[in-house]
């Protein structure tokens, strides 16, 4: 399929416009994405909107860019993370994630074996998402203009009818469910670095929620807040609920599902799980009523096996998230200021 | 997880909390204000917040979060200097990640890193010098940074470069000393603690014997404490027990890590390399005799102060911060005037709003902002009531 020699890189000539640009196009993105809206090679993708209009009455629209380091991580890389990070921000409003768009800034002497990969990556994230890269856009700049590869993906979905899903829908008695471990991400990034000669298992849990979110929202769960905790982690998005809906959270850190080898990593470094960035957890809200239910649907998906309830939501203190240590104590977990950055000792 | 749930086990702790309690009664009779314990170390300040432990200790018990924390003590000057070395052509700047947020009078590492400076995060001074040896034609300077906790790792690794003759490794030394600082501590006269919690990692280097004066000539009992909450709550329980009983003595809870007499070849490293300053600088607390050390001069090659001209201003903190005041105890650190308004985290005017040790970093990050505010409003009515009543 490909006339790229293996050791070939990434030029400047790549980005020009002419025929190795088109080249690159060809082998690369139309044969690897492999969507019939990319192979017209029109300036944009069309799609009709009957099709749409009968998934739901809304569409949603999101981007987001990626710029991780390392480009390969143990559990994924940054083309399945471009893609699942704007699946899950789709997804997490209730949304049917259809097509995105792929923009990709190129270093100079980029492999582009490399860049092969991370392609491949997309299209079988986007394939197990169920959807298609329609679009896309390449730039070349001058080495040391940009680390090795940037990806900018958008993302367009459509919003089932009835379905309700805001930030500020918490109310007292509430319960709040997450899909899985936390921090895995933010601990095999860490690691991957190779600052810290760790020898630690953990995978990147990096992976799209929308089959997740589905389920929840077939088995007919009245989701009242979701989100993905990405950067931030699970802290920063249950401050976002509380602030949004003017109540409180309290989260138990017992019921915390966390792998050894990430508490591990944190005890070491000083670092708090709770902020640890994930790529494939939702955080979600539902009626007390709906919460044991809407766990028993999480853990019947991949994904969603190491589902649990972690803890409530209370009308005071408005606005804080109240953490239930372990040890029996209790403190508030507010947003992050700045960095987590190792402490001395 | 082992070596860890062991001792963060909440039924034992509720135990030594109903011994607690029930120790307190017989303390609070013959006093007229609530009886202050102070954790030296940062490291303490940090579990106690972390784990909710303020809240599960009764009426009348107070923790003093005090100077133990090397990131917040650092003076402003000495933030400049680094900087200024970090921004010379030829240096490579490695240091602890906490150090980075440090606020200058100018600006912060992690701002002069933004601008270019080679400002690198390492997790040791093994790091650091790994970092000289794979680049030759570049200064490599390490942040020398802590008690005497992190002195036996700087000094052996001093050592290390000196056998191999690498010689374009050097210290930027801002080690500090516990005693002389508790001292201090005890002898400002607005002084009104009872106990102390002794730093465990320090004293796994220095061991029990430098803390005797304070049970001996000041007459507070003390107790060498680990980091877990479980070693903190049983240390606790430890103070009060000795103050029930009309005791002061060295007590060692964290005997599992803390020998006796300390660590000889970490004793004996620090000796080679270092030597104590006069006096030096603290943030918050002013300068305290010998409470620093510096290099010795057999060691003059690798002394960054030595090789480098760096700037050596001294900076006044700023006139409206209380930190002095909160390290001693005086006040609690929400009482302060600035805290929460002019002083947060993001931008940090005094020595304790810098790292998540310092108290009020943790007081702003794991405590109720507005009901504190409150607090220190509803303090500062009943302050100028009573001036009032005063001058009628």
């Amino acid at each position: 399929m490909s006339r790229f020699d293996p050791d070939s890189v990434i030029t400047l000539a790549h980005g020009s416009g002419g025929k190795a640009m088109r080249d690159l196009i060809d082998q690369l993105f139309v044969a690897g994405f492999d969507s019939p809206e990319l192979r017209l090679l029109e300036d944009q993708a069309r799609f009709g909107l009957d099709s749409l209009s009968d998934l739901g009455d809304r569409l949603a629209m999101t981007t987001d860019s990626f710029v991780v380091d390392p480009l390969f991580f143990p559990g994924g890389d940054i083309g399945t993370l471009a893609v699942a990070g704007t699946v899950n921000d789709l997804a997490v409003g209730g949304a049917h994630p259809l097509y995105l768009t792929c923009g990709l800034i190129l270093e100079e002497g980029l492999p582009i074996d490399t860049l092969r990969r991370v392609i491949d990556s997309m299209k079988r994230t986007a394939d197990a998402a169920g959807v298609r890269i329609v679009t896309g856009d390449t730039k070349v700049v001058p080495r040391g203009a940009a680390d090795k590869l940037f990806i900018n993906t958008a993302g367009i979905g459509v919003i089932r009818r009835g379905c309700d899903i805001r930030s500020d829908r918490a109310r007292p008695g509430d319960r709040i469910l997450i899909n899985g471990y936390i921090g895995d991400h933010g601990a095999a990034v860490v690691d991957a670095r190779g600052e810290l000669g760790l020898d630690s298992p953990v995978e990147s849990d990096c992976r799209p929620l929308n089959g997740l979110v589905e389920a929840l929202l077939d088995g007919g769960i009245d989701i009242h807040c979701l989100r993905d905790a990405t950067r931030g982690g699970v802290a920063t998005v249950l401050n976002e609920f509380a602030e949004a809906s003017r109540c409180a959270i309290r989260i138990e850190e017992n019921h915390l599902p966390l792998r050894d080898a990430v508490r591990g990593t944190c005890e070491l470094l000083g670092l708090d799980p709770l902020y640890l960035a994930n790529e494939g957890k939702l955080v979600a809200i539902v009626a007390e009523d709906q919460a044991e239910e809407a766990l028993h649907i999480l853990r019947q998906q991949p994904g969603g096996e190491q589902a649990a309830l972690i803890g409530e939501v209370l009308a005071e203190p408005a606005t804080r998230v109240l953490l239930s240590t372990g040890f029996g104590g209790e403190r508030i977990v507010d947003l992050l200021v700045g960095e987590q950055l190792p402490r001395i000792c | 997880m082992k070596y860890v749930d062991e001792f963060r086990d909440p039924e034992k702790a509720r135990r030594l909390q109903q011994r607690i309690e029930a120790v307190m009664p017989k303390l609070r009779k013959d006093r007229g204000r609530p009886l202050q314990i102070m954790e030296f170390c940062g490291g303490h300040t940090h579990t106690l917040f972390r784990y909710g432990i303020e809240q599960m200790l009764p009426e009348g018990l107070e923790m003093v979060h005090g100077p133990g924390c090397p990131v917040c003590v650092l003076p402003m000057g000495r933030v400049d200097d680094c900087v200024a070395l970090a921004e010379r052509p030829d240096v490579v700047f490695t240091t602890f990640g906490d150090a980075m947020r440090v606020p200058g009078s100018r600006k912060s590492l992690l701002q002069a890193k933004a601008e270019g400076a080679d400002v690198r995060m390492v997790y040791s001074p093994l790091d650091a010098l790994e970092q000289a040896r794979r680049n030759p034609d570049r200064q490599v300077i390490f942040f020398a940074l802590g008690f005497e906790t992190t002195m036996p790792s700087t000094a052996l690794t001093v050592l290390q470069a000196k056998n191999e003759g690498i010689r374009n490794f050097s210290l930027f030394c801002n080690h500090i000393t516990t005693v002389p600082t508790i001292k201090a501590v005890l002898d400002s006269p607005d002084m009104q603690i009872d106990a102390f919690l002794a730093p465990g990692h320090v004293s796994m280097v220095v061991g029990e014997q430098p803390f005797q004066f304070i049970a001996a000539d000041y007459g507070k009992p003390i107790v060498i404490t680990g980091f877990e909450p479980l070693d903190i709550l049983q240390s606790i329980y430890m103070v009060l027990r000795q103050l029930a009983e009309g005791r002061s003595e060295v007590e060692n809870q964290y005997q599992r890590i803390v020998p006796k007499n300390g660590n000889d070849a970490g004793l004996q490293a620090i000796a080679e390399v270092f030597e104590l300053r006069e006096y030096f600088e603290w943030r918050g607390l002013g300068s305290i005799d010998h409470s620093g050390v510096r290099m010795r001069d057999a060691f003059a090659d690798y002394d960054a102060e030595r090789k480098f001209t760096i700037p050596n201003l001294k900076i006044a903190d700023p006139k409206a911060c209380q930190c002095g005041e909160v390290i001693k105890g005086v006040i609690r650190p929400w009482e302060c005037k600035v805290f929460g308004d002019a002083c947060t985290p993001q931008t940090p005017m005094g020595a304790l709003m810098v790292s998540s040790e310092g108290a009020c970093a943790a007081y702003y990050n794991f405590g109720n902002l507005p009901d504190l505010l409150r607090l220190r409003e509803q303090k500062d009515r009943r302050k100028s009531a009573s001036t009032g009543a005063d001058a009628a």
